[in-house]
Formats: structure tokens, C-alpha cells, sequence
């Protein structure tokens, strides 16, 4: 067993980690207060490829691994959480299910403008009424000629105004499953700008804030009968397995998260002086920085465990939901002390730890929240 | 067209500097990264690839481990990769570097050669001018803008205050400032691609006419007298005058510490 990264895993790190570090870190600030989706740095990130980085080339992409891409999050998020999240709803839930699931048209059509960054995806399952319980959908979609009607609505969504293309979930009809009627679910690609499809609310939110979170609603918004995704009621495990690829990418967000809060903690405590020392001299901050470094690397082995896994394994909810719920987990805590350790220098907008802090807790909730990484992993357990 | 491009890996200066005992710099002991004004030349070369076409070989002289560099490059857009390296290179001044990258390079076709202005290790600014003395052809330093004509280059070479244009037939070298562009960032396929392609290894036996009396250590007539890290200066004073009174306050200083 070799824990080392290859050497071009440690150059796309390099390569992220200096994009961050020029590119994204001097906006990081500034998206959080103005709520401004960063389009410039997405432009750049476009050019780049970051935008398609597992996809395969001959669709465009940059044919690297889950790995890679994983980590590209990770450093983004390092800097700025809203930055990463745009990428991994890109990748993990537009990119990646037309990938898996697409026609070649569909292929050639979405994944190729989505791979180079021409065009920017996301993802529509969540509705009101229908969060952990994602069979609680109450968008519909008939079949009307050679075209679906769409009617309803869904909320939460990343990316939501900014994206072109949006994989989304309506019932096509009800199935007979063990003697119960259940909805049948299935899964379309929609485009911006197709008639009856429009926008509601932007939310205001915790963290993130730079990330467009909308509500969108189709009212008799007819898409083209090619445009359904895999086939007709198989929405659910299309969702399920998307959203398993989806847990890598907010984990990686997570874990860039907590090291981020990490690194900022450790240059804070060398020069911040309390009692004539530096705070870093006094034991508690030594042991809480021992804590929090253990835990982050313990997150980042899971992540990119769960990143090889994805690479080399047809299934791998177990290991997603793991580094999933742990990542998060381990973001809120590391980012809560580290607010703590910067006392009240950490409770002002002006340093960055607040801003994670804030950033943080949405990874325990979006793309399933930490209870239901717990059902999945118990669920594999008690099988 | 076909283009070399010298690059050295040189210390990353956030990573802190160590050197051997006989002065020069223990560069396996040190975070690395591509010299800025190298990497502004090779970022002038991908570009005439881009606008003219080319085909760009990058070559460097150092460790095995500069192999990193070569990589680098190809990930940038370079398409193929020298690594000139052996134990009796080690230890080269600018006359013996000079000398090692110019009996590299006699062994590829070059329409035009272009190297940093200087590295930010040595500072000299040495190397690329002696390159072009060894493959006797035109040398155009500091280069700030570049273009093709036919079968010249056409080069803006910076000065402190203005610059001049200077046009050159080819094959010439040019030497590069950081100022010139803002390199280009490698793309992750690009990185992948990198490391399935095959990098050219030569050591002393694959330099063409070039003389053991001018290679490695024993080669260089530079002599280190002594070498250390930058010395920690004291944060030193801060005062706001007006231009007059700033005068005879440094002027004072000075007496008072016998400068003047």
C-alpha cells in the first residue's frame, strides 16, 4: 500500500493550488459579501479545462481521473468554498450523468460545450417537498407528441441562473412495485431558455454566497422527446448514482475547507501575541492544532479513497457517503475552532476563518445530508 | 519553424535556500520551480507556435530531478523535452553551463533559440549571450516584444527608459524578460500528456564539439569565495519629510555613520 500521490497528481496539484492562490483568493472576499457569482474566474477556470477535467477527451475533456478532479476542488475550496461548489455541481451532477447515461447525440450535443466550459451545467432533484426523500417529487412531465411537458418546480439549485444546461427529475408515471403504486421517476436534459422555464427566488444564504441558488419552475415547458436522460423511470438511480459522484466532489470542497481554516490557524497563532507569547507558544492552541491537522488528514485519505474507488469500482456509495459525512463533519468542527483560536479577530468578516466557518456548514447538508450518509453506510452494513 | 527553449529549474524562494560545503547550491535539498524569465521565453515561443506554428523543444542542463521542469513545459505546450545531465556537469559555472547547453543544442535544428534573461539563483544574465558566442550566430537580449518577418525576427530590446527594435535573420538567440508576457498555466490533461511522452536524456558523451577543460566544476574559471542566505536586515526606519528636509536627514545619517 503506497500513499504517496504520482507525480502528475503532485503537478495538477501544484497547478490548482496556484490558480487558487492567484486567481481565486484575491476574490474570495469579495464574492462572500456581494453575492456575485465569480463568471470571470469561471471563464478562466473554462480555459484551463477545469471546467471537464474526468471527462474523456474525445468529449472534451481532459481525460484525467476522479482523483484529479477531486483534487482540483479541494484547492479551489481551499480559497473559496463558493469557487469549488460551481465546479463540483458542473462536474459531478451535469457533466457526469450525461456522461454515464447520455446518447452520443446527447453526448455530442451537452457534454462536449459542458466539457470545455463553454457551457456551465447543473442539477435539478431537490423541490420543496422533496429533500432526503427525493421520491416526494411532484414535477411532472407528460408525453405530448414528440415532446415532454414539464410542470413544477425545484429549489436549492446550484449554479441555478448562471448554468445552460440542467439534468432534471420529473414523474413520467406511476409503477406497481411489490404490490405498492410508486411514482415513476425519470430524468431530462433542459436548456436555458426553452420556453416555460424560468427562475423564482435567489436565496439568500449562510455561506456560499457567491454560488447562484435558485428556485426554477417550468410551467408547460416543452423539451424534445430525445432530450430524456437514460431510460424512461429510471430517474431515481440515475439521481443516486449521480449524487454518489456528486458526495466527492462537496467531501473535496469540505476537506479544502477545513485545511484551508487549517492553514490560516497556523500562521494566525505564530503571530498573534497574548501574555508577551505567541498564542501558537501555549498548549491548548498546540493540541487543538494537533487535533485538527489529524482529522484533516484522516478526511483527505477518505476523500481520495473514495476518488480511487469511484476510478476503480462500479459501485461506491459506501466509500462516497463515508468521506462524505466525515469531510463535513470534520470542516464544521475545524472551522469552529479555528474561528475560536482567531477569538475575536475570527468572528470578523475581514478574516477569512469566518467565511469558512459560514461556508462549512452547508456541506453537512447539500448533495444528502450527514444522516443520510449514515443510512447509506449502516444500510451496507446491516445488508 | 523549430524553436529551443533553455530552461533552468531554479530554488523556489519560499522554500528557503541550502547550500554544500564548497559554496554552490544543494539544489536536490530545494523546493524548485521554472526560472520566471525562462518561463517568460518559453511562454514567447508557445505563443509563435500558436500565431506561426512551431515546433518547441525545451532543453535544460541540471539533476535528473529537472526533469520536472521538461515536464512542466510540455504541460505548458512544449513538444519535446531535452534533460542534459551528468556527474561531471555538476557544479557549472556560466562558461561551462554555456558550454554544455551549446553542445546540446548542435545536435538539434533551431530556426531561433530563446533563454531567460538571467535566473534568479546566479543573476548573471551570462548564459544566453554565451550560447549564441558558441554557436556563433546573432544574439538579441532583453527581449520585451517579439515577431516573425519571413525569415527574421523582429525584437523590442528593452532599455531603462525606451527600447530599441532590432531585427535579426535567423537562426538567432533571444533572451527573454519575465516582463515579456504572463506565461500561460498548464492544463491537467496537458500534465497527464506530459508524462506518457518520452523525455531525451544526453550526458558528457552527447555534447557535440565541446572540450572536457570546459565543462562541470573543473571547467569553471567563477571561483566562490563564499555563499550565504540572505542576511536579515533589521526593519529600519520610517520617516515622513518633505523632499528637502529627506535630503539632510539621509545626508546626516550618512555622516553619522561615516559614509560620507
Amino acid at each position: 500500500m503506497d500513499f504517496m500521490l504520482s507525480k502528475e497528481h503532485e503537478m495538477a496539484r501544484a497547478l490548482f493550488k496556484e490558480f487558487a492562490e492567484k486567481e481565486v483568493k484575491p476574490l474570495a472576499q469579495e464574492v462572500d459579501e456581494t453575492e456575485v457569482f465569480p463568471r470571470g474566474t469561471v471563464e478562466k477556470m473554462a480555459k484551463l479545462g477545469f471546467l471537464g477535467i474526468p471527462v474523456p477527451k474525445e468529449y472534451g475533456g481532459q481525460g484525467c481521473d476522479p482523483l484529479t478532479y477531486a483534487m482540483c476542488v479541494e484547492e479551489l475550496s481551499k480559497v473559496c468554498g463558493t469557487t469549488g461548489v460551481i465546479v463540483s455541481a458542473h462536474t459531478s451532477l451535469c457533466c457526469d450523468p450525461i456522461m454515464t447515461f447520455g446518447t452520443e447525440e446527447q453526448k455530442q450535443k451537452y457534454l462536449v460545450p459542458l466539457a470545455k466550459g463553454e457551457k456551465l451545467g447543473a442539477f435539478g432533484l431537490t423541490e420543496p417537498g422533496a429533500g432526503t426523500d427525493a421520491q416526494g417529487q411532484q414535477t411532472k412531465a407528460v408525453l405530448d407528441g414528440d415532446e415532454w411537458v414539464l410542470n413544477g418546480s425545484k429549489c436549492f439549485i446550484t449554479n441555478g441562473k448562471e448554468a445552460d444546461v440542467y439534468v432534471i427529475f420529473a414523474i413520467t408515471g406511476t409503477v406497481e412495485k411489490r404490490g405498492r403504486m410508486q411514482k415513476e421517476i425519470s430524468a431530462f436534459i433542459v436548456e436555458k431558455g426553452t420556453p416555460g422555464f424560468t427562475f423564482g427566488t435567489k436565496e439568500k444564504k449562510m455561506g456560499i454566497r457567491g454560488s447562484s441558488t435558485y428556485e426554477l419552475i417550468f410551467t408547460d415547458c416543452r423539451i424534445p422527446k430525445d432530450n430524456m436522460l437514460g431510460q424512461q423511470g429510471k430517474g431515481f438511480n440515475i439521481a443516486m448514482h449521480t449524487l454518489d459522484g456528486g458526495r466527492i466532489g462537496i467531501a473535496s470542497q469540505a476537506l479544502g475547507l477545513a485545511e484551508g481554516a487549517l492553514e490560516n490557524t497556523i500562521a494566525y497563532v505564530k503571530e498573534r501575541k497574548q501574555f508577551g507569547r505567541a498564542i501558537g507558544a501555549f498548549q491548548n492552541t498546540q493540541f487543538q492544532l494537533a487535533d485538527m491537522a489529524t482529522k484533516v488528514e484522516a478526511a483527505q485519505l477518505l476523500v481520495y479513497k473514495a476518488a480511487m474507488a469511484k476510478a476503480t469500482q462500479k459501485v461506491y456509495s459506501v466509500e462516497a457517503a463515508k468521506a462524505k459525512l466525515y469531510a463535513a463533519e470534520v470542516a464544521m468542527e475545524v472551522t469552529t475552532k479555528a474561528v475560536q483560536l482567531h477569538g475575536g479577530y475570527g468572528y470578523i468578516r475581514e478574516y477569512d476563518v469566518e467565511r469558512m466557518m459560514r461556508d462549512a456548514k452547508i456541506t453537512e447538508i447539500y448533495e444528502g445530508t450527514s444522516e443520510v450518509q449514515r443510512m447509506v453506510i449502516s444500510g451496507a452494513l446491516l445488508k | 519553424m523549430k524553436i529551443v527553449v533553455c530552461v533552468k529549474q531554479v530554488p523556489d524562494t519560499a522554500g528557503g535556500v541550502k547550500f554544500n560545503p564548497d559554496g554552490t547550491l544543494d539544489r536536490g535539498a530545494m523546493l524548485t520551480i521554472m526560472n520566471p524569465d525562462d518561463k517568460a521565453g518559453l511562454e514567447a515561443a508557445l505563443r509563435l507556435k500558436d500565431q506561426y506554428g512551431a515546433e518547441v523543444t525545451v532543453v535544460t542542463m541540471g539533476l535528473p530531478k529537472a526533469e520536472e521542469v521538461l515536464r512542466e513545459a510540455m504541460a505548458m505546450g512544449a513538444d519535446k523535452g531535452v534533460l542534459v545531465t551528468d556527474r561531471v556537469l555538476g557544479g557549472a559555472d556560466t562558461w561551462a553551463t554555456s558550454t554544455t547547453l551549446a553542445g546540446a543544442i548542435r545536435n538539434l535544428e533551431y530556426d531561433l533559440i530563446i533563454t531567460g534573461r538571467q535566473a534568479i539563483d546566479g543573476d548573471t544574465a551570462q548564459v544566453g549571450p554565451q550560447i549564441s558566442e558558441h554557436l556563433n550566430i546573432p544574439v538579441i537580449s532583453y527581449a520585451q516584444d517579439i515577431k516573425i518577418e519571413g525569415d527574421s525576427v523582429v525584437v523590442e530590446r528593452q532599455y531603462e527608459d525606451r527600447y530599441h527594435v532590432v531585427k535579426a535573420k535567423m537562426p538567432c538567440l533571444i533572451t527573454a524578460l519575465s516582463e515579456l508576457n504572463e506565461p500561460r498555466y498548464m492544463t491537467p490533461g496537458g500534465i497527464f500528456d506530459a508524462y506518457k511522452q518520452e523525455i531525451t536524456v544526453w550526458g558528457r558523451a552527447d555534447l557535440k564539439d565541446v572540450d572536457d577543460s570546459n565543462l562541470g566544476l573543473k571547467g569553471s574559471p567563477t571561483k566562490i569565495a563564499k555563499a550565504s542566505d540572505k542576511v536579515r536586515k533589521g526593519a529600519g526606519e520610517k520617516v515622513s519629510l518633505d523632499p528637502d528636509e529627506s535630503v539632510s536627514y539621509i545626508v546626516d545619517k550618512l555622516k553619522v555613520k561615516h559614509v560620507i
